[in-house]
């Protein structure tokens, strides 16, 4: 075999003619299915991928997908976000939190209007910038507003790790770390969107490992195969879920074997649980509230825990979205994006009325600038 | 926010922190997420500026080798084929948890 270049593992996944065999074997293989797929891809980098590179196009007709609420800037309820904005205009306080979050619109504001305001708002590239943040200004509190799935909630456990090792004490951390497997159990509960295989996450199993969706097999009688991000690798998975479906297995699958494993990255996992606990319940936007789907900050670091230390100034009371907007059953695989009335009209990606408008990995976004 | 990005580790330095390339951007990004030993020439996946993990070079090149024989039916326009590794349960794309402890 050759030697692997960087140019490859980019490229190579996204042969346009290895998707042109694909396409070909899955409309072979789907003939012979016995009743129509309905895939859940949980991840939102997945149906940015399923809608810039055509895939859903590509399918035959009794495979539909149902995008998942695997966004965590979309899932994140109104009054979580208005928590970074009230943080944000406290005098001594500097907010950083990743990319995207700065342009979600709270009850009100966003943390961008603030910002225009005078709030001192540090959007990161990277979470260790946090660390350089509080050094350079030993005299502020910075606040790291923590989102992100399982595979972003590891560098926030690291940070804290390196800020403790190198006894920097002014980073207070709002933990709004959320996990995919308890979502993926709501939504096979409730039975509404009527799932029968799920293309599992890649980066969040590259942490977790593909152990962590056994119980859909398992309990639910539903296949699942780890997906890389590339769309070559979507095609093959999809494949290897038809073949399972007509072959009559239902396994837990892995295509993406060049970076994921059964067990998952154990460093990672063991850094989390030194930092934090599942929260016994929390409110995902239009899923509602589920158990045990989310992290907290372990009662030992309450005093770095941003929730705790300005809990008399932080609205706790659910707000809901606006009534216009279908984010919600967007988010439950009851709707798409077409089936709203203000997608793209009064809703755009400059002027968002819901979070999957926002996000890049939001299904609004995806369709906004793919599918219109 | 789950995008994990493919890039060459160049250098490490004392600190636990590489200096890669991706795509011609260089970066630097902390290793201590990582679990497997990583040296300059290896290949991780780095994300908000940590690597999360190493990629396998291995399975990416038997992956690439299936991803050619797709491509070159394609130019023949035959669909006949089945490639060994997408069909066979005991394929290497399966997931055989039991391999792994061995």
């Amino acid at each position: 075999m050759e030697n692997l270049t960087l140019k490859d593992l980019y490229f190579k996944f996204r042969d346009p003619k290895a998707m042109k065999t694909l396409t070909e074997l899955i409309k072979k293989e789907a003939s012979k299915l016995k009743e129509p797929m309905r895939v859940m891809e949980i991840c939102g980098g997945h149906t940015h991928t399923i809608m810039k590179y055509g895939i859903k196009q590509l399918l035959p007709e009794n495979i539909a997908f149902i995008h998942g609420p695997g966004c965590p800037v979309c899932v994140m309820p109104k009054e979580r976000i208005d928590h970074a904005i009230e943080l944000a205009k406290q005098p001594d306080v500097i907010l950083a939190t990743l990319g995207d979050m700065i342009r979600v619109p709270g009850s009100k504001s966003s943390l961008a209007k603030v910002r225009a305001e005078g709030a001192d708002v540090r959007p990161l590239h990277s979470t260790l910038d946090v660390l350089k943040i509080a050094k350079e200004n030993p005299n502020k509190k910075v606040v790291f507003f923590a989102i992100g799935f399982e595979t972003t909630t590891p560098m926030t456990a690291a940070l804290m790790d390196r800020a403790f090792k190198e006894g920097v004490r002014n980073i207070y951390y709002h933990i709004n770390h959320v996990l995919v497997p308890p979502p993926m159990r709501a939504i096979m509960e409730s039975g509404d969107a009527k799932i029968n295989a799920f293309i599992g996450p890649s980066h969040v199993s590259v942490i977790i490992g593909a152990k962590a969706y056994e119980f859909l097999t398992r309990e639910y009688n539903t296949p699942v195969v780890v997906a890389g991000f590339e769309p070559v690798d979507v095609m093959e998975s999809i494949y290897m879920l038809i073949k399972q479906k007509n072959e009559g297995r239902c396994e837990v699958e892995n295509q993406y074997k060049r970076a994921t494993t059964w067990e998952g990255n154990v460093v990672a996992q063991t850094l989390i649980e030194k930092y934090m606990d599942v929260r016994d319940t929390f409110r995902w936007r239009g899923l509602g509230d589920i158990p045990k789907s989310a992290l907290k900050l372990k009662d030992a670091y309450s005093e770095f825990d941003a929730e705790k230390v300005w809990a008399d100034i932080l609205p706790n009371e659910p707000i809901d979205d606006h009534k216009m907007c279908i984010c919600g059953d967007i988010l439950k695989g009851l709707k798409t994006p077409k089936d709203c009335k203000v997608f793209g009209t009064a809703c755009t990606p400059s002027n968002p009325l819901g979070s999957c408008m926002v996000s890049d990995e939001g299904a609004c976004n995806a369709y906004y600038r793919y599918d219109r | 926010m789950c995008l994990a990005i493919p890039s060459k580790v160049l250098s490490i330095d004392e600190n636990n922190i590489a200096e890669v390339d991706t795509l011609g951007v260089k970066r630097q990004v902390s290793l201590d997420l990582i679990q497997e030993e990583v040296k300059p020439g290896d290949y991780v996946l780095i994300h908000v500026g940590y690597a999360m993990g190493k990629i396998d070079e291995k399975e990416a090149l038997e992956s690439i080798e299936i991803y050619k024989q797709l491509a070159e039916a394609a130019m023949q326009d035959d669909f006949a084929i089945e490639p060994e590794r997408l069909v066979s349960e005991d394929g290497p794309l399966l997931y055989k948890p039991e391999e792994e402890s061995k």
